[in-house]
C-alpha cells in the first residue's frame, strides 16, 4: 500500500532542481496506473505527458506536482456536458428516454433502479421498460425497484420480443406525459453478434415513435473490469452509439481506471458512478475524485 | 485485438538471428513483450514482473535449435511456464460428504447463482446425482426467485425460506432437509459481497463455520482486471476455499485473472463458465488458458461451444 503523500513526496524530491524525473518515480508512477486497471497505452501516455510537463516547466513544489499531475491524467478524462444530467432534467425533451446496455452482471438493473429514485426526487415522473426478457427472474427484479422507488414499469411475459417492450414503455411514457423512460436490456457479451443486433432492433422500434430516441444510451461499465472494458466500449458504441459511461461497483478496492482511456479513445463522458448496492447509492462523476482515488 | 505475440517475438529476436542460444541481452526485448501481452490480458502487473524473472531464468543459455525460430522456442518456453503455473494436479469436486456441501462465494454479479445451477445439472447429468439449490442470497432483489427459475429449467429442487433473513439458519434447515429428503449434494448460493464489506464478510465466515461445506467455490468474472488479487486473496483469507470458478469465458477477456489468482492463493481453477445457458460449463484446460492470456486465442472454440 502506497500512500499518495509518500509517492509525491518522492516525485518532488526526485525532481528538484532537475529537468528530467528519475526512471524510479517514474516507474513508481507507472505501478500506480497499471494496477488501477489505466492500462499499457494510457499509462505511457500520461507518463510521457509529465515528462514533457517536468522538462519544459523545471520547478515545482509538490503541490504543484500533485496538481500536475492530476491534471494530466484528468485532461484525458470527457467531461460530462450539462444534458441528461439528473439536475438539469427540465431542459430535457420529453419524454427523456435512457436505453440502458453492458455486458452480464455489472450492475444495469441496479442502476437503472437508483436512478429512477434520483429522477423521482427531483419531482420528475419516470416509466421503467422490463426489457430483459431473458434471464432467470430479471423482470421480477425491476419490478421490486420500481415498488421500491414508486414509479410505472411496463412489463410482458418472460421470453417476449425486447423490442415491443420497449415501445409499450415509450408509447405508454407519451401517452401518461411522463418525464422519464429508462428502459432495461439483458447484459450480453460484446462478441455475440445476434444479441448486439438485438439491441440495435430495440432502438430502431423506439424511432418509430420519435426518430431522435433514444436520448441517452448509458453503457454500464464493472468498475473491476480490466482491459476488456475497451472491447465493450467499442462493441456497444457499434451497435448502439453509447452516450454517457456510468462506472459501478467503485466501493470495493477496484479503481476502474480503464475508463480514462476509453474516455479518451471513443469520446464519451462518465456520468455517474456506483457506490454501493443500496437506493442512494448513485453519484454524479467527478473526475478529480476519481482520479485521487488511484493515489490513496 | 489479439495480436499475435508470436510475431511480435519474431521481431525482438530479429536481432539474433545466427546467434546459438538465448542471452541475457537478446532476452530483454522478448520479455518486455511478454510482460506487456500478460498486463494487457489483466495479469496483476507484480505477478507479471515475477513471471518474467522466472521465464528469463529459464530462457537464458537454451540452445537455439536451426530448425526453430527463436521466437517461437521463446513463446513455448513462456506458454508452458504459464500452463504450469496454472495447472498443477487435476482436481475435481469433492463429493465425499453425504450430503456433501458445496458453498459458493464472490464478488456480486461473478455468475454464483447460474454457476450453482450449471453445477446441480452437471452433477446431476453427469454424476447422477441428487442435487438441492438453496437460496442464501436474502438481499438482492428477487434472488431468491431467480434461483427458483433455474431450479426449474433444470429440473432441480430449491430450498428456500422467503422470510428467514438469516443465511446461516437457512443453510442449515436446508441441510437437514437434503438429509430427510435423499438429497445427496447441497448447493448453497449466497449472496454478492465485496471483500471491503466486513459484515457480509463475517456472514459468509458464519456460513461456512455452521455447515463446514466439503468444497468451497470461489466464483470470479474472467473480465476482471488488476483488482483479482486483492479479492481472491481476502476471501482466501477468510473461507480457505477449495476451488475457482471462472465465469463468462465466451467472451474475448483474456482472463489473466485467472493467472493472478492462481499465482496469489494457489488454489486449482476447477470449472469454467461459457455461457447464461444452464448447459454452459467446461473443465478448467492450463494449456488453453495459457494461450488465450498470451493472445494466442483458444477464443475461438470456446465461442463455438458456448
Ligand atoms: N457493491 C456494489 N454492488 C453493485 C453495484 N451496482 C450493482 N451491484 C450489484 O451487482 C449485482 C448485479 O447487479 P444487476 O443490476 O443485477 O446487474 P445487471 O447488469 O442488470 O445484470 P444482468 O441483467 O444479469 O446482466 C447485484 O448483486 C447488485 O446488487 C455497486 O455500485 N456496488
Ligand atoms: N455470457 C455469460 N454470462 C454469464 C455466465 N455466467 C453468468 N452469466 C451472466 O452473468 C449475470 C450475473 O450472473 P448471476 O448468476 O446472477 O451472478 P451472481 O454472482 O449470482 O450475482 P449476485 O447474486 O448479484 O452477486 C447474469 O446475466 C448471468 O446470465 C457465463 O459463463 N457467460
Ligand atoms: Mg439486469
Ligand atoms: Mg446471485
Amino acid at each position: 500500500e502506497k500512500s499518495s503523500s509518500s509517492f509525491l513526496n518522492k516525485l518532488s524530491k526526485a525532481i528538484v532542481g532537475k529537468s528530467k524525473v528519475d526512471d524510479e518515480v517514474l516507474d513508481d508512477l507507472e505501478e500506480i496506473l497499471i494496477a488501477s486497471d489505466v492500462g499499457v497505452d494510457t499509462t505511457l501516455k500520461i507518463v510521457e505527458r509529465i515528462e514533457k510537463r517536468v522538462a519544459q516547466d523545471k520547478y515545482f513544489g509538490t503541490d504543484e506536482l500533485n496538481k500536475i499531475l492530476r491534471e494530466e491524467i484528468t485532461t484525458l478524462l470527457i467531461e460530462s456536458e450539462k444534458g441528461g444530467n439528473i439536475d438539469s432534467v427540465d431542459s430535457l425533451p420529453k419524454p427523456y428516454v435512457i436505453m440502458v446496455v453492458g455486458v452480464n452482471g455489472v450492475g444495469k438493473t441496479t442502476t437503472i433502479g437508483k436512478l429512477a429514485a434520483q429522477f423521482k426526487k427531483e419531482g420528475k415522473s419516470v416509466v421503467l421498460g422490463a426489457g430483459d426478457t431473458f434471464r432467470a427472474a430479471a423482470i421480477d427484479q425491476l419490478q421490486i425497484w420500481a415498488d421500491r422507488v414508486g414509479v410505472t414499469l411496463i412489463r410482458q411475459n418472460m421470453g417476449s420480443d425486447p423490442a415491443s417492450v420497449a415501445y409499450d414503455t415509450v408509447q405508454s411514457a407519451v401517452k401518461q406525459n411522463a418525464d422519464v423512460v429508462i428502459i432495461d436490456t439483458a447484459g450480453r457479451l460484446h462478441n455475440k453478434v445476434n444479441l448486439m443486433n438485438e439491441l440495435s432492433k430495440i432502438k430502431r422500434v423506439m424511432q418509430k415513435i420519435k426518430p431522435d430516441l433514444p436520448n441517452e444510451v448509458l453503457l454500464v461499465l464493472d468498475g473491476s473490469t480490466g482491459q476488456n472494458a475497451f472491447e465493450q466500449a467499442k462493441q456497444f458504441t457499434k451497435a448502439t452509439e453509447v452516450t454517457a459511461l456510468a462506472i459501478t461497483k467503485l466501493d470495493g478496492t477496484a479503481k476502474g481506471g480503464v475508463v480514462i482511456g476509453i474516455s479518451d479513445q471513443f469520446q464519451i463522458p462518465v456520468k455517474y458512478i456506483g457506490v454501493g448496492e443500496g437506493i442512494d447509492d448513485l453519484q454524479m462523476f467527478d473526475k478529480v475524485e476519481f482520479v485521487d482515488s488511484f493515489f490513496k | 485485438m489479439f495480436n499475435n505475440l508470436s510475431d511480435k517475438l519474431d521481431k525482438a529476436f530479429h536481432v539474433l538471428k545466427g546467434h546459438g542460444s538465448i542471452t541475457e541481452i537478446n532476452v530483454a526485448e522478448t520479455l518486455k513483450e511478454v510482460r506487456r501481452a500478460l498486463l494487457d490480458a489483466d495479469v496483476n502487473y507484480k505477478i507479471a514482473k515475477d513471471f518474467t524473472a522466472k521465464v528469463k531464468d529459464e530462457a537464458i543459455g537454451q540452445d537455439v535449435l536451426t530448425t526453430l525460430n527463436p521466437g517461437q522456442l521463446m513463446v513455448k518456453i513462456v506458454k508452458d511456464e504459464l500452463a504450469q503455473l496454472m495447472g498443477g494436479e487435476a482436481s475435481g469436486i469433492n463429493l465425499s460428504g453425504n450430503p456433501s456441501i458445496i458453498l459458493m462465494s464472490g464478488l456480486q454479479g461473478s455468475g454464483k447463482t447460474t454457476f450453482s445451477g450449471k453445477l446441480a445439472l452437471f452433477l446431476k447429468n453427469k454424476k447422477s446425482k441428487q442435487p438441492l439449490l438453496v437460496a442464501c442470497d436474502v438481499y438482492r432483489p428477487a434472488a431468491i426467485n431467480q434461483l427458483k427459475v433455474v431450479g426449474e429449467q433444470i429440473g432441480v429442487e430449491v430450498y428456500t425460506e422467503e422470510d428467514n433473513k438469516n443465511p446461516v439458519e437457512i443453510a442449515q434447515n436446508a441441510i437437514k432437509y437434503a438429509k430427510a429428503n435423499g438429497k445427496n449434494t447441497v448447493i448453497i448460493d449466497t449472496a454478492g459481497r465485496l471483500a471491503v464489506d466486513e459484515e457480509m464478510m463475517n456472514e459468509i465466515s458464519n456460513i461456512h463455520k455452521a455447515i463446514q461445506p466439503q468444497e468451497t467455490l470461489f466464483v470470479v468474472d474472467s473480465m476482471t482486471g488488476q483488482d483479482a488479487v486483492n479479492t481472491a486473496k481476502a476471501f482466501n483469507d477468510i473461507l480457505n476455499f477449495d476451488g475457482v470458478i471462472l465465469t463468462k469465458l465466451d467472451g474475448d477477456t483474456r482472463g489473466g485473472a485467472a493467472l493472478s489468482i492462481k499465482s496469489v492463493v494457489n488454489k486449482p481453477i476447477k470449472f469454467i463458465g461459457t455461457g447464461e445457458k444452464m448447459e454452459a460449463i467446461d473443465i478448467f484446460y492450463p494449456e488453453r488458458m495459457a494461450e488465450r492470456i498470451l493472445g494466442m486465442g483458444d477464443v475461438i472454440s470456446l465461442v463455438e461451444r458456448a
